[in-house]
């Protein structure tokens, strides 16, 4: 303990707290706080950098999945409009054709109807015809036959016979 | 990779070693002292009176010494300015002057009063008296000693030190500010920063504080590392292993911590909550005592203990070569002492790094007890 005491140098300790005091302020100075900033400014940057990721990488997925079920509505969304469309053409062709049917039957009604008019018409006019060439017949012959008696009766009974044929 | 860049470091101050070792000036005296041999150390007595001589700090800085052909003793090294406060003042002179003498047969004259160096000391010999006399326990009777504020090996090993640390660091600091990733030599000293950071300061200390005691845990972790790594190398420093620079660094924490200590720190050593009134008082003197007196001793005592302990057995190890010649024969000595402070010297490589790591760990442990939000904890 002597020798310990003996030993201890006060000159020393003094020169060395000055040395010592100097060198942490220019460490501190020079060294650790540009080193220690330094160091948290690129830990915080790294942090970042894999916060950011992480985010990216989220949105990402959300996006995904946003344009999953764009895609499902759009989907679906065109299946009921095919769908309408294939309905709406079917109506259509129904109702066409119904309406068609309808206009023929119409059609036809009429068509049958003037026929039968037609018809008649004509037959009214052959009637005419032969009545004004009976008429006509019965004139030239009654004209020239008109001498003789029983060519007349004989073709007034033939006449006749054809009229009521008629 | 941490065994990586401790040889990194290594190599980098046995370089820096070897580079200055290049550059000394070699100077010569006449060895002025009473012994026939010119200084060798070969005896027990010898090894032993050396390996105590070096464990203490000295005036100049000497890497070897050996006896030339016409018998005079050359010292390779170069003196250290002395700086000492005396009765007639500031005197300052080079180590030079006492030629390498350690037990006070050169007297130095400087602005009247005369001046002489026993084992590492600077005595100031009374006025009458022209020769240091001792007592039967070799203590000096007739000179005192002097404020000594010199320039010694472990103030240059510190200048030396910092001015290396700040060297290295600022240029780490430096290199952030064109890169994100620091190359080279500052890529293995940025994960020592970081480690120290997150394993010392932020746990000890708590997130909440540690950003303000990091930069002093820092610089105490790398100067006790580099310099205990420096004790290593024939340089032979010895700083960590002086008492009076591990009692400042002790200070230096107990004054940071008692500085910082919060409203319920002090409350709890002094006034202890939740306990008898009566055993307060008794409480608070054995809290006090541990505060102020035990905790600083114990950082200085191991510290001190530890590096100088090392440096002893390495030296020891050493001397093995000269004090077991007669007993294993040359080759036997030599090769034994080799192989034991080769080992021994690894684990000093460890403690380096341990001391270093224990003392910056127990002052944030003691910082982060101070500040810590003692009111939460009950």
């Amino acid at each position: 303990m002597e020798t310990l005491l003996n030993d201890f140098s006060p000159g020393l300790f003094a020169v060395s707290t000055i040395l010592l005091l100097a060198l942490i302020a220019l460490m501190v100075k020079f060294a650790w706080k540009p080193i220690l900033n330094s160091l948290e400014e690129r830990e915080s940057g790294i942090e970042n950098a894999l916060a950011a990721a992480e985010n990216a990488r989220k949105e990402m997925q959300n996006l995904q999945a946003d344009n999953q079920r764009l895609i499902k509505e759009a989907r679906a969304e065109r299946d009921a409009l095919m769908k309408e469309a294939r309905d709406i053409s079917n109506n259509i062709i129904s109702e066409a054709k119904e309406g068609a049917k309808e206009v023929t039957a119409v059609l036809i009604e009429k068509a049958q109807a003037s026929i039968i008019q037609e018809k008649q018409a004509a037959l009214a006019e052959i009637k005419k015809n032969v009545a004004e060439l009976s008429i006509g017949i019965a004139e030239t012959v009654i004209r020239k036959e008109l001498s003789n008696k029983e060519d007349q009766l004989k073709l007034v009974e033939e006449i006749l016979k054809d009229v009521t044929l008629n | 990779m941490k065994i990586a860049q401790k040889t990194i470091k290594f190599l980098t101050i046995t370089a820096i070693a070897l580079f200055t070792t290049a550059s000394f000036a070699v100077n010569s005296d006449q060895k002025h002292d009473t012994e026939n041999d010119g200084g060798r150390v070969n005896t027990k007595n010898e090894v032993d009176a050396y390996i105590l001589h070096h464990i203490k700090d000295s005036h100049d800085f000497s890497l070897w010494s050996y006896t030339n052909d016409a018998g005079e003793r050359k010292h390779v090294g170069f003196p250290l300015p002395i700086i000492i406060w005396t009765t007639e003042g500031l005197v300052t002179f080079m180590s030079s002057e006492f030629h390498h003498n350690d037990d006070g047969h050169v007297i130095v004259e400087k602005k009247g009063l005369k001046f002489a160096k026993i084992h590492s000391k600077i005595y100031e010999l009374d006025q009458e008296a022209t020769t240091v006399s001792f007592d039967a326990d070799h203590h000096a009777t007739n000179a005192h000693k002097v404020l000594d504020f010199s320039i010694t090996k472990s103030v240059f090993g510190i200048i030396l030190i910092g001015l290396l640390l700040l060297f290295w660091f600022s240029r780490l600091a430096k290199q952030y500010k064109t890169k994100q990733v620091p190359t080279g030599f500052a890529r293995v000293l940025e994960p020592l920063v970081l480690y120290v950071r997150d394993e010392i300061a932020r746990p000890n200390i708590g997130d909440k504080h540690y950003r303000r005691f990091t930069g002093y845990l820092l610089t105490v972790f790398f100067f006790i590392w580099v310099l205990n790594l420096a004790g290593l190398t024939p340089l032979g420093f010895n700083v960590t292993g002086q008492l009076a620079v591990t009692a400042c660094l002790a200070i230096f924490t107990l004054i940071i911590y008692s500085a910082s200590g919060t409203k319920g720190y002090w409350m709890h050593m002094l006034w202890m909550p939740g306990v008898p009134i009566l055993i307060r008082p008794i409480l608070a003197i054995i809290e006090l005592a541990g505060a102020l007196i035990i905790k600083p001793f114990s950082l200085l005592v191991r510290l001190f203990a530890n590096i100088s302990a090392g440096h002893i057995v390495v030296m020891s190890l050493i001397a093995i070569m000269f004090t077991l010649k007669e007993s294993l024969g040359v080759v036997g000595a030599t090769g034994l002492s080799f192989v034991l402070s080769f080992f021994i010297l690894l684990i000093e490589v460890l403690v380096a790094f341990l001391q270093a790591y224990i003392f910056t760990m127990l002052s944030a442990l003691f910082i982060g007890m101070a500040v810590d939000d003692h009111a939460e904890a009950h």
